[in-house]
């Protein structure tokens, strides 16, 4: 039976913006990340990348660079633990270590470009590289394949031609399709002929990257006793300990994990890329080893997020009723399977309520990298063709696109595309907020000559995860509490994990000192994703505080000579059942615990199944130059149903963090790849992400909707502002321009193109 | 008596149905009353005993997170669906 809870509006600590436990370290330089790690003996790792997108490797001859005086090791494919191809449970997602192998160094043929085919480890970098370029590789180039469409074509070339794909539970060989997924309810062929209105479009969606600020890095030790020891930029160190663990193939219980301060992630620091590359060259050298990702590296050989083509079919009574969909989607992959199709089909239908549906996805092997998460994976694009033909088949009948959203919204008792209930969602209470909010009342405004202007809504929605997190609390003398938790701290997480302990135990946000842990002292936690971490790990720090309570009502047990039962606690203030005057506060019983049976300690593990469904609705302003297609988006306003805002300057941060993003998938970013499966512009000069300079102040409404699956009523919130952007914008150039675009980006090229 | 919906390739085991009655009081009993109606279906959905790995089963309105030991209510909907990931 899952735990409920009633909501609560009078929190002490709970929705007040306290300032962030590393905020000095940060605007200071004296936070630690993974390029700052030093070691006694430090020498450096670079990678051998393949220049080309699709090759066999006939030889590698490595002679020259070992012999290079300063190179301490030499490793290649032959020396990659040999890994069993077999699909393992990484608590969030999956892994198949052969093929997380074969990504991190080629064995006997390359499938991307980047694809590193060795690695050294030298004095310093200098030498490193230069023992790199003497690394002498002898390829077979093969055609490459960068697209969905060449990918599933009869005649071409076969990326793993050991894989064996899933076409709707039928084994498939000799294919790109590593998997087909089919949900299907009610009657869709007799619900499109009695449908007044239909429109059927295709919309296409270009790979991009998370665009993350720090570059990937580790620093690795092996010892005389085979432990591995790594400092590393991660989402979650338990679950890189999994995954180097499974790579190198060895017991976890041999592997440390140490998160550093990560700058950015997105769900692309969830896979490790140089952690095992490191641990075997320190292996190899006996050496610590420290690795750091050049950008182009980053961009051509880590975690995008997956380019889509999508067909989808609406249909609609003549009351404006959505009675029947259907959508055909597919996913590039990269070199490896796992494009997010499953997530994509149980998002693209969820915020409407539709009884007759179909979803085909597939699961497509491309030259170009594997995907990696990246913030609600896969609920982006299907957005994108979404909220887009929502709006068309709005235009085609006549209909305002926003009561159609209204009248057909989902709520509690609808199901998901892929059949699942909702129980208590917020999809109306958001539409609502939006009939009310200033930006959707307010004037478009009149374009200056030679511009014109356009409005644009679209919805968003993601699921949010729960999964494990722990936390451990112990009680300072002076009335401070020390807690240690397994979530790497993206985001400001770790004072909002103190803010569940302050509120607890009666104290201040800046009393509780949050540490994140390294796999060593503290119990298993899963990644920082998923939107889980306000959620799962301030579950966990809500209860370790509580069983703390539990604690120290014993010692004051003692201190009174009364039963525990018979204390109370409340407000931060411990008081006696059968005397009220009795009382004593959490600072001054802290003071004292030296007397009551020493140091007062406590964990809390938690293991939960969802954070709450997650809906959002974005209003978009574009203003479009006639003459060049220049556009600048002149007034956003993202508004979702968050639950409870623990700290709400954090909330409106991901709200706006996610609409920034999504305004660059729209606008700008695209993996722009050339012929050979090259990518052109893998460097921040040409992969062009918004800045502040390109944006207005994005303006947030938090609608607070409890979520009874959570002490406090926390609602997973940073995924899904990045959903609804894609679409708002396309809609609000539609309004502006008055003909549709269906690629991204929708660049000032597309647009000039498009007024033709 | 739970409803179990059928996820699209096991449909076939049951000519074409989107969802089936199975008597069971926990999942583990549900997988195992269902293979036995409708031979074919455990494969997809048991490996090692425990779930298969990228699969996660929905009871009621959350995935639970005790696998084949998860007790149903009565009257239960379940389902199994791809196991959800995020970033």
């Amino acid at each position: 039976m899952v735990a409920t809870f009633e909501p609560k509006t009078d929190y002490k600590v709970v929705g007040t913006r306290p300032i962030r436990h590393d905020g000095y370290d940060k605007v200071t330089g004296r936070a630690i990340y993974g390029g700052d790690m030093k070691l006694p003996g430090l020498i450096w790792g670079v990678m051998v990348r393949s220049p080309h997108a699709h090759a066999n490797i006939k030889s590698i001859d490595t002679s020259a660079a070992a012999a290079m005086e300063g190179v301490f090791a030499v490793i290649t494919g032959a020396d990659m633990p040999k890994a069993p191809s077999k699909l393992v449970d990484l608590g969030e997602g999956n892994i198949n270590f052969k093929w997380a192998s074969n990504k991190l160094m080629a064995d006997d043929k390359v499938l991307y470009r980047g694809h590193p085919v060795a690695a050294i480890a030298a004095t310093d970098r200098y030498v490193a590289e230069e023992a790199a370029r003497k690394v002498v590789v002898e390829y077979e180039v093969l055609e490459s394949v960068t697209n969905v469409v060449d990918a599933l074509k009869p005649d071409a070339p076969i990326i793993l031609p050991d894989m064996v794909g899933d076409d709707l539970g039928e084994d498939v060989t000799n294919t790109n399709m590593a998997a087909h997924v089919r949900h299907e309810f009610g009657d869709v062929e007799g619900a499109f002929a009695s449908a007044s209105h239909t429109i059927e479009r295709e919309y296409n969606m270009q790979m991009v990257h998370q665009g993350y600020i720090e570059p990937h890095n580790a620093t690795a030790t092996w010892d005389e006793e085979d432990r591995i020891k790594i400092w590393t930029s991660t989402q979650g160190a338990f679950p890189a300990r999994t995954q180097i663990a499974g790579i190198l193939q060895v017991d976890v219980s041999r592997v440390k994990v140490t998160p550093t301060e990560i700058g950015g992630g997105f769900g692309g620091k969830i896979p490790v890329y140089l952690e095992p590359i490191a641990a075997l060259l320190a292996k190899k050298s006996q050496r610590p080893v420290k690795m750091v990702m050049e950008r182009t590296a980053v961009f051509e050989t880590t975690g995008p997020t997956p380019g889509a083509r999508m067909v989808i079919k609406l249909g609609a009574d003549a009351n404006g009723k959505l009675t029947v969909a259907t959508s055909d989607i597919w996913f590039e992959a990269g070199a490896n399977p796992g494009a997010f199709i499953g997530p994509a089909a149980m998002c693209i239908y969820a915020p409407y309520e539709i009884a007759n549906t179909r979803i085909d996805g597939w699961d497509v092997l491309v030259n170009k990298p594997k995907v990696a998460p990246y913030r609600a994976p896969g609920s982006p694009q299907v957005a994108f063709a979404m909220e887009s033909a929502v709006d068309e088949l709005c235009e085609e009948a006549g209909w305002d696109s926003f009561k159609f959203r209204v009248d057909n919204a989902s709520k509690e008792g609808t199901r998901r595309g892929d059949g699942v209930l909702f129980s208590k969602i917020g999809m109306q209470e958001v539409l609502e907020a939006v009939k009310e909010c200033d930006h959707w009342n307010a004037p478009l405004g009149d374009a200056p000559e030679g511009k014109v202007r356009g409005r644009g809504i679209a919805n968003g929605y993601w699921f949010n995860i729960g999964l494990k997190s722990s936390a451990n609390l112990a009680v300072n003398t002076d009335g401070t509490v020390q807690l240690t938790e397994g979530s790497t701290d993206i985001g400001g997480s770790r004072t909002s994990m103190a803010m569940h302990v302050a509120e607890v135990l009666g104290i201040g946000a800046h009393d509780v000192r949050p540490t994140v842990g390294d796999t060593e002292s503290v119990g298993y936690t899963d990644v920082t994703g998923g939107s889980r971490t306000t959620y799962a790990t301030g579950y966990a720090c809500w209860l370790a505080a509580n069983n703390l309570v539990d604690v120290l009502k014993d010692r004051v047990a003692v201190l009174w000579d009364i039963k525990p039962d018979d204390v109370d606690f409340n407000d931060g203030a411990f008081t006696s059942k059968a005397e009220a005057a009795k009382s004593i506060g959490f600072k001054e019983l802290a003071g004292k615990l030296d007397d009551l049976g020493g140091p007062a300690t406590s964990t809390g593990t938690v293991d939960l199944e969802s954070a709450g469904d997650g809906f959002g609705t974005h209003i978009a302003d574009i203003e479009i130059d006639l003459a060049t297609g220049k556009s600048d988006i002149i007034r956003y306003t993202a508004l979702q149903d968050v639950g409870t805002a623990i700290h709400p300057a954090y909330v409106e941060g991901q709200l706006q963090g996610g609409a920034v993003q999504g305004i660059g998938w729209a606008l700008n970013e695209e993996y722009y790849m050339q012929d050979d499966g090259k990518m052109a512009n893998s460097s921040f000069l040409d992969y062009r992400m918004p800045t502040t300079l390109d944006l207005p102040f994005i303006d947030t409404v938090l609608v607070e909707v409890p979520n009874p699956l959570h002490p406090y009523g926390v609602r997973g919130v940073g995924e899904t502002p990045i959903c609804p952007p894609v679409a708002a914008i396309a809609n609000a150039i539609k309004d502006a321009i008055g003909t549709r675009l269906y690629n991204t980006p929708m660049n000032a090229g597309s647009i000039l193109e498009a007024l033709k | 008596m739970a409803t179990v919906f059928l996820p699209y390739a096991l449909r076939k085991y049951a000519d074409g149905a989107e969802q089936v009655q199975v008597p069971a009081k926990t999942l583990r009993e549900l997988v195992d009353n269902l293979e036995a109606a409708y031979p074919g279906t455990r494969e997809h959905l048991v490996e090692d005993d425990r779930l298969k790995p990228g699969l996660a089963a929905i009871v009621g309105h959350v995935a639970t997170r005790r696998g084949l030991l998860q007790k149903l209510e009565p009257d239960t909907e379940v389902h199994f669906i791809t196991a959800i990931s995020g970033g």
